[in-house]
């Protein structure tokens, strides 16, 4: 009885950080899926979805409910055990992630030591998921996508963990509060700007956005590693596409853009966390917004700019970094 | 190595300056027309298919029914009726009919028609269910435009 005592409010904790994270993975879906599409529809000058509700603004649940109503093909030769663990490997990891996210000084589900660690370490599952998915599928199509989602997320994983390092020699810690509690009067974005444009590019690689989006370049894979995927399956992936991209960019909003700091809002315990979010979105939005400007780049302009230029002034300026924190 | 940071700050120059389109065009007016709900003005010299002519002068149209452009008509598709009538100089127009399905829209019977009773519409809106559909009555048209 002492121990379930002491165990049941950890265990409470567990369930409503896991329930909040569905929700935020949910809802972020749903805002981003619509915000994307009608944003697409303005950069090029269309209105976007407009039939479904005002504006089209319930236009994503109906085609969540379209989604699920249609059935799950699993092509003739495929690896079916492989094909069907591929979308849930890709969507179940989110969650994590979101646990240790320090969205105010209050409302974070635990500070780990090692939050940052966490973090990557069940980022990099995903790129599991799309080998999987895209090697199950027995479409060459889906193994061309694949392949390249994986040499792509290795070679840019490094960049981005050597800017992210920069900042974790600064702070002396992995701990996402206390990074995001040590930019109380700079943000690192003004001390590290370049391991900043460093993370910002790793981030869209890592997240398979145009336009670095050759694992699934529709123009010359149809869709890439989700090619045979239809129905829940195919959404999974998007859902776990988008909630990368949440992930991703609060970790930039921890580690560059002082976390929760801004200015108090009046009467409100939690403008932290609107803060926090507002910012989040903001970098969304720049991932959109970028999306809807650039080519997609070839495989070897994307190799030689990962390997040539990230890597190396990464290097420098972590180098820099440890020369000036030991100096000062 | 000038070529390698050359290329980076051009590179970069260039995705700013592109950034700088797509944020210009993000804040720009639509221009889709959302077709059924609003629609363009159609320009005049639109050639849609033919119409009997309003005249100004007597409120109906200009037909005589001479038949230059029954006659005239590569396809066959248009039928003019006409009868004489006590009091009326000439004949008056009782039936004048444009099988579209067959039209081809070459206009020989706008340039043939000896009044300039006949014109292009501008009616291009033109889906329909059935080949009756395309059987337009042009005098009733006209009458209708009154």
């Amino acid at each position: 009885m002492e121990i379930l005592n002491s165990i049941l409010p950890e265990l409470i904790r567990i369930v409503i950080c896991a329930v909040c994270g569905a929700v935020i993975v949910f809802g972020n879906a749903l805002v981003m899926g619509y915000a994307e599409r009608k944003l697409a529809g303005h950069f090029m000058l269309r209105p976007g979805p407009m039939e479904v509700g005002f504006h089209g603004i319930i236009q994503l649940v109906v085609d969540g409910l379209k989604l699920m109503g249609k059935q799950l093909v699993v092509p003739a030769k495929a690896d079916k055990p492989l094909f069907m663990l591929a979308p849930i490997l890709a969507f179940a990891p989110v969650f994590i992630p979101l646990l240790v996210i320090p969205f105010s000084d209050k409302l974070q589900g635990f500070d780990l030591d090692v939050g940052l660690l966490l973090i990557l370490a069940v980022a990099s599952i995903n790129v599991l998921a799309i080998l999987i998915g895209g090697w199950g599928s027995n479409n060459k199509y889906s193994l061309f996508g694949a392949f390249r989602s994986v040499a792509q997320n290795v070679a840019y994983e490094i960049p981005m963990l050597i800017s992210l390092l920069a900042i974790v020699f600064m702070t002396n810690t992995f701990s996402l509060r206390e990074i995001a509690a040590a930019q109380s009067p700079v943000w690192f974005v003004i001390l590290q700007p370049l391991a900043f444009l460093i993370y910002i590019v790793a981030m869209v690689a890592e997240t398979n956005r145009a336009p670095f989006d050759l694992p699934e370049a529709e123009s010359e894979l149809t869709a890439g590693f989700h090619t045979e995927y239809s129905g829940m399956s195919f959404s999974l992936f998007v859902l776990g596409e988008y909630a990368n991209m949440f992930i991703v960019c609060s970790i930039a909003t921890v580690f560059f853009l002082g976390g929760d700091s801004g200015i108090p809002l009046p009467y409100f315990e939690y403008s932290g966390a609107i803060w926090f979010l507002a910012k989040v979105y903001a970098l969304m939005f720049f991932l959109v917004w970028i999306r809807w400007t650039y080519p997609r780049t070839r495989f070897d302009q994307l190799m030689n700019f990962c390997w040539k230029y990230l890597i190396p002034f990464s290097l420098v300026n972590l180098l820099i970094t440890v020369v000036m924190v030991k100096l000062i | 190595m000038k070529s390698y940071f050359s290329e980076l700050f051009t590179g970069g120059w260039s995705l700013i300056l592109g950034l700088k389109v797509t944020i210009k065009s993000l804040f720009s007016p639509i221009v889709t027309v959302q077709y059924p709900r609003e629609k363009l003005e159609i320009t005049p010299n639109y050639r849609g298919h033919i119409d009997l002519v309003k005249d100004p002068e007597n409120g109906s149209h200009k037909c005589i029914t001479c038949g230059s452009c029954m006659r005239e008509c590569p396809s066959d598709c248009i039928v003019i009726e006409g009868e004489k009538r006590e009091g009326v100089k000439g004949k008056v127009l009782t039936v004048f009919t444009l099988d579209f399905t067959k039209c081809s829209l070459c206009g020989a019977c706008v340039e043939a028609c000896p009044t300039d009773a006949l014109d292009y519409s501008n009616e291009y809106e033109l889906a329909g269910e059935a080949r009756s559909d395309f059987y337009f009555d042009i005098l009733k048209r006209v009458e209708e435009r009154k």
